[in-house]
């Protein structure tokens, strides 16, 4: 066994992640219901986009006290890569695995449109295949993914490179342009983008390259050839 | 007045209010203060911050520890996120 994937109640990006691992990347690939245990020998979690719990009070914050996610921080606290796209970062910051806050838009709206990421950290199991800076055209979709820390918090990120993704514009209004950051440790990665969406060139007009490599990179940290 | 219930302990009214601590930006307070009303004529307005407000029932033995069960539960489940909200507890007697 692999990778898995949680699905909590209201994801709805869980199956096209199980897709891009399976079909593209022949990984073998599991679903675990958020009410259960992961086992120990996983090599990779992954939390998918989506709207777990309606985003009721808060987008991520119920999931986040779902009892699957006491496995993933003792996965995460052991080193094994940890991936939360969407909905999945929203998790990841209200579990307190990643700092932070993601809050609406400033545009108020449901943004759904094609953004280019810049790649500020490629040691992380996510990203060592891509090259520092590179672009990676990339869509997002949600409501609530404005990232927001204090001051004090985004100078500890820069410090220990736990930025790892930004806009290559401001989208959203996001502090410092950030749409995706890492753990000290860097095994711990929350992004909004959707990766999983931009892998296949028949859904990607742009370029699905730099994106392939995203899930390229967690193959070469996993020790997986491609 | 407070409200008895059955076993003798009362009940309370809790409600708490979640915002965006000051220095946030809150894009919804602002579109309804410029969108809606100071477009309308109510120009003596000079800002409209928005907030969510949760209401709780909850039987304790006093107004005092009501407040600070009701605080607990906030802090441990992280009803409120500290680093971007501020948090109100307000107590009613019944």
């Amino acid at each position: 066994m692999k990778v898995g994937i949680v699905v909590f109640p209201g994801s709805n990006c869980d199956r096209d992640m199980y897709h891009v691992l399976t079909e593209i990347f022949n990984l073998d690939t599991k679903f675990f219901w958020h009410e259960k245990n992961l086992p120990k020998e996983i090599d990779a979690v992954i939390l998918p986009g989506g709207f777990s719990y309606g985003d009721r009070l808060r987008a991520g914050i119920i999931a986040a006290h779902s009892p699957i996610i006491k496995d993933v921080k003792k996965l995460a606290s052991s080193g094994i890569p940890i991936l939360g796209v969407c909905n999945g970062f929203q998790i990841l910051v209200e579990s307190g695995l990643l700092p932070g806050a993601l809050l609406k838009n400033n545009s108020l709206s449901f943004m759904c449109q094609w953004t280019n990421l810049i790649v500020e950290n490629n040691k992380t199991p996510f990203t060592n295949k891509l090259k520092l800076h590179q672009k990676i055209p990339i869509p997002i979709a949600n409501g609530e993914g404005r990232y927001y820390a204090d001051d004090l918090t985004l100078k500890k990120l820069e410090k220990n490179n736990q930025i790892v993704f930004r806009y290559s514009e401001m989208v959203n209004g996001s502090s410092l342009r950030i749409a995706g950051i890492c753990n000290v440790n860097g095994n711990v990665l929350g992004m909004m983008p959707h990766p999983e969406r931009a892998i296949e060139s028949e859904i990607n007009p742009i370029d699905n390259k730099p994106s392939a490599l995203i899930f390229e990179s967690l193959l070469n940290s996993i020790g997986i050839q491609n | 007045m407070t409200l008895f219930s059955q076993n003798s302990v009362p009940l309370y009214k809790v409600h708490i209010i979640i915002e965006n601590k000051p220095g946030i930006s809150d894009p919804e307070g602002d579109t309804i203060l410029h969108d809606l009303v100071l477009k309308a004529s109510f120009p003596s307005v000079s800002k409209i911050r928005s907030a969510k407000m949760l209401k709780f029932d909850i039987k304790e033995k006093n107004k005092n520890t009501a407040k600070k069960k009701i605080q607990k539960l906030c802090d441990e489940l992280r009803i409120y996120n500290p680093m971007v909200s501020k948090l109100t507890v307000q107590v009613f007697e019944l």
